[in-house]
């Protein structure tokens, strides 16, 4: 409260709104305006076309969509959580890279994951025709693609870095020595566990667990690209019907059902974990990790290591090492392929052979990729922080916005890029030339991350620490800078780097709004992987391990800010 | 409270970020820093050398042009800067994602449109773009060149600018070393020999699936084509959902060295096959199955829209992709071909690529009126 001082004559309400007012206009032009024409033109002026027939159709790509997002999620815990325990409690050579490898999943175009999953496990892919030389089999024993649990598996690749960076934040502020306190007073390591770290982490944990499934209930390249033609999400549904189908009325009726599920989950969260956060002063994490000691500790941290390089890595260095490896098979004596080593790919790359009007020097891409992050990061965290110290107020218009800014993360990324079309189509706003609109429009998905992984670690402050600053002559910004910034720059790098990953990997809003002057790396590898020729896939690699080399390189610097709070 | 403070802070972080992240792309390996000599000479050495540019850029009255699209469109930068010049205009290509995508948008800001040309909408979605009533009538002096096979708008509303064969496409190595005879038709594909060989995309999701679908439509009739499709799905087709995951994860002869030696492609994949090889083959990978509607005909069309305020410059620009210099650049760029029978194809073109006698048509108002029942009829059968 020590923060609204000036305002102290201001009721809770109206503080709440304030910090509001900025976040909420923004919402309200570049998410609420844009979906309400695109669902005016599909449902108001398009409701005759649509018969009782058709919105029976909703059923089967609705249930699918919960059934494989509910499973998703758990398994992206179940790999997570011991992931976040792992990067939160001990130190091992390479844990920093790890980190930052675990997080380039997240940014990888689904046409370049689906070509690694299939060099990995594919019917010709490494494993299979290693595991049939060495058992002699005659048809390969893995069968994953086209299947669910090909969506499974690349959800869990995708996303498990949200619960890494979110839970592993959150538990690597914990102070070790409530759960050595519960120890000394006789619980078990198990009853320590249950009673002291989960209710603590569980913030965190119904966060990231919400995040994860809002961003698997809208899935659409996954279980386009490697489920197969046999599954479709609502997402999908939606794609077919107002780009393939051109019917508005049914894609408008898909996407309107998708906005109704993220609204009842999002208010179900709200709920669920409102009061639940306990405030506890965090500990700098150099306090807290330190090497595994002891036969079962170490045996469980190189598990673990050796998990995550397996599950995350492992498909990201295919890719690396795929795009420079020539595969020239000698023609028409098939088995004669010649493997090797070639830079061929990259050099390429920097050569506009067609003197085509649409090429992309990498360099350029991986410019306006950074250019538009950056502008998505600040966009982001801005908003996010005002968002999150409104949240801190107990104020009752909070139940009701809170929940509205999770729906951009429900919505599909189609619908909303129709609207965007439709409103925003005369200057100043215009599609045409307004080049805030992609990192505005990735910002409406970044939004979400930064508010859940702020608002935690704010609430945790507990307020005596600002009242006794302020009573010791502290003014509000000092406070602020002393208090609040220390406790809570891990969660605020951590957003930062969603917020920057999000943009860097975002494909679907680029392509309404693209601006073919300031292309990106997403569209270079796109605009490569569509004519056929082995140049042409060998070029999508390498600007697809390019993008992962410009992620990587961008997660280090933020990671290495140095911010009041200690390094990372 | 100090609320402009803690705005200015996060700015200047922002800032700082995007500062960082421009020098972080420096760092990027970017591995050759000599600047790039070909490595080995190409079949078909493109263009001679370029005209730097010197386009309409410069001149200050330039007239602006806005040219809507799909993501596929190419062209050669001299070919755009020549037109430009002659009309002292500035060309904006505005790509809007793919087919579909892009006309959808033609059609939602149809009250105020985002350009004065819409290039790329083919003959299956012809009728939904005249529907929606987005073109203007040009009746262009270049039309009376083009074959009458073509122009499918008799009012000249769109007006075809390239063609291309929607065909299967074989692994030219698999049959040899399996000493296995190339399919020649459509009823071939269903025989044992070639069981668990085709990979087929899914018409829902993708424009050359949709494509293959219809002509097995035009050689089945619509009450025979689902017999025909339970047959392929009994002898193993796949589905993929795009072109990209059936040609570069499920087909054999692409770089990806999937499992099925037969996929629905492009006639003209054989050319980009060796036009885009690492090393020239002697012989493309991959050929085409040209047999009797194995491939179906796609033509693409160009419109001026409605309400467009530079009218006469967009006929400038309909006429001068029918004109010869945009025609011969076509094939190499967007591997398609002229519509203009006076423009020439290159070598990699004429060395590779088969036209089919007999491909596959439909009239577009027949494909807008039944689409989306076949495609559901096609999605009960193959997929569930």
């Amino acid at each position: 409260m020590r923060l609204a001082r000036g305002l102290r004559a201001w009721s809770v309400e109206r503080q709440a709104l304030l910090l509001w007012a900025a976040p909420l206009f923004f919402l309200l032009i570049f998410f609420f305006w844009p979906l309400g024409a695109i669902f005016r033109v599909g449902l108001v002026e398009g409701a005759s076309q649509l018969g009782l027939e058709q919105v029976a159709r909703v059923w089967r790509p609705f249930a699918f969509t919960l059934y494989q997002a509910f499973l998703s999620t758990l398994l992206t815990l179940l790999v997570g959580l011991p992931a976040a325990y792992l990067f939160a409690r001990y130190e091992f050579p390479g844990k920093r890279v790890l980190r930052v490898l675990t997080s380039i999943p997240f940014i990888l175009p689904t046409v370049v994951v689906a070509a690694s999953f299939n060099a990995l496990l594919g019917p010709r892919g490494l494993l299979n025709v290693g595991l049939m030389e060495l058992l002699g089999l005659g048809e390969p024993p893995i069968r994953l693609l086209n299947s669910l649990g090909a969506i499974l598996l690349a959800h869990v690749f995708y996303n498990t870095t949200i619960v890494i960076r979110m839970v592993g934040g959150a538990w690597s502020g914990l102070d070790p020595r409530l759960v050595q306190a519960a120890q000394v007073l006789g619980a078990s390591r198990w009853r320590a566990f249950r009673e002291v770290t989960l209710p603590l982490l569980l913030p965190s944990i119904l966060a990231s667990a919400l995040l994860v499934f809002l961003f698997d209930f809208t899935s659409f390249g996954v279980v386009l690209l490697l489920g197969g033609p046999r599954y479709a999400t609502l997402e999908v549904e939606i794609y077919i019907q107002a780009l393939h189908m051109l019917n508005l009325p049914m894609a408008g009726l898909l996407s309107l059902v998708q906005l109704l599920c993220t609204l009842v989950l999002t208010v179900v969260y709200s709920r669920a974990s409102g009061g639940i956060v306990v405030p506890v002063a965090p500990r700098g994490e150099a306090a807290n990790t330190r090497r595994p000691t002891g036969r079962v500790e170490r045996l469980i941290t190189w598990i673990l290591v050796l998990g995550l390089l397996l599950l995350l890595v492992s498909p990201l260095a295919a890719l690396a090492l795929r795009s420079v490896t020539r595969l020239d098979a000698a023609r028409g004596e098939r088995g004669e392929v010649q493997y090797g080593l070639t830079t061929q790919y990259y050099q390429e790359l920097f050569i506009n052979r067609r003197q085509s009007l649409f090429y992309v020097p990498p360099i350029e891409a991986a410019r306006n990729s950074l250019v538009y992050a950056g502008v998505t990061l600040a966009i982001s965290l801005s908003l996010g922080f005002l968002a999150a110290y409104a949240l801190l107020r107990p104020a009752r218009i909070n139940r009701w916005l809170d929940p509205l800014f999770m729906l951009p993360l429900g919505t599909s990324a189609v619908t909303l890029g129709l609207g965007f079309i439709l409103v925003f189509n005369r200057p100043p706003l215009d599609v045409r030339s307004f080049p805030l609109l992609i990192p505005i429009a990735h910002s409406l998905v970044a939004l979400p991350f930064v508010v859940r992984s702020l608002q935690p670690a704010l609430g945790s402050i507990p307020n005596q620490l600002r009242q006794a600053a302020a009573v010791l002559g502290a003014s509000p910004l000092r406070v602020w800078r002393e208090i609040d910034l220390p406790i809570i720059a891990r969660a605020a790098l951590g957003s930062a780097i969603f917020a920057f990953t999000i943009s860097l990997g975002e494909f679907g809003a680029t392509t309404f709004l693209a601006r073919p002057e300031y292309p990106t790396l997403p569209v270079a590898i796109f605009r490569f992987l569509s004519q056929p020729g082995a140049l042409n896939y060998g070029q999508a690699l390498a600007m697809a391990t390019i993008l992962m080399l410009v992620t990587s390189a961008g997660i280090l610097l933020i990671e290495r800010l140095e911010l009041p709070g200690g390094s990372l | 409270m100090k609320l402009r403070n803690l705005i200015t802070v996060l700015l200047l972080f922002g800032l700082l970020l995007t500062a960082c992240g421009g020098t972080g792309s420096q760092v990027t390996p970017t591995l050759p820093e000599t600047s790039p000599e070909p490595t080995q000479s190409q079949p078909t050495t493109p263009p001679e050398t370029t005209s730097p540019t010197d386009s309409g850029e410069g001149s200050p009255s330039a007239v602006q042009l806005s040219v809507m699209t799909h993501d596929s469109f190419l062209a050669s930068e001299q070919v755009i800067a020549e037109f430009e010049r002659q009309n002292n205009a500035r060309v904006t290509i505005v790509p809007a994602g793919d087919t579909g995508a892009a006309l959808n948008q033609a059609i939602l800001s149809k009250n105020s449109p985002r350009a004065d040309v819409f290039y790329g909408v083919d003959n299956t979605f012809l009728s939904r773009a005249l529907e929606a009533d987005i073109f203007d009538a040009y009746a262009s002096p270049m039309v009376d060149q083009i074959p009458e096979e073509f122009k499918l708008d008799p009012q000249n509303r769109a007006i075809p600018v390239d063609y291309g064969d929607v065909c299967i496409n074989y692994d030219r190595a698999y049959f040899t070393e399996n000493s296995l005879a190339v399919p020649q038709s459509l009823e071939d594909l269903v025989k044992p020999e070639y069981k668990n060989l085709l990979v087929v995309e899914n018409p829902a999701t993708s424009s050359p699936g949709l494509a293959f679908l219809l002509a097995t439509i035009v050689h089945f009739g619509p009450d025979g084509y689902l017999d025909y499709w339970q047959q392929l799905t009994e002898n193993g087709v796949v589905a993929a959902a795009d072109w990209e995951t059936a040609y570069y994860t499920n087909f054999s002869a692409s770089s990806g060295r999937g499992p099925q030696p037969m996929v629905v492609s492009y006639g003209s994949s054989p050319a980009a096959e060796v036009y885009f090889a690492t090393q020239p083959p002697e012989q493309a990978p991959t050929a085409s199955i040209i047999g009797k509607d194995t491939c179906f005909r796609q033509v693409e069309f160009v419109g001026i829209l409605k309400g467009t305020q530079e009218r006469a410059l967009a006929e400038k620009f309909v006429d001068f992709m029918l004109s010869v210099p945009f025609q011969e650049d076509m094939p190499l760029q967007m591997f398609v071909f002229p519509v203009n029978p006076q423009a020439k194809l290159p070598d990699v073109f004429l060395e590779n690529v088969q036209i089919p006698p007999e491909p596959a048509r439909m009239p577009a108002d027949e494909i807008a009126k039944n689409r989306e029942a076949w495609i559901q009829a096609w999605t009960e059968t193959v997929l569930r």
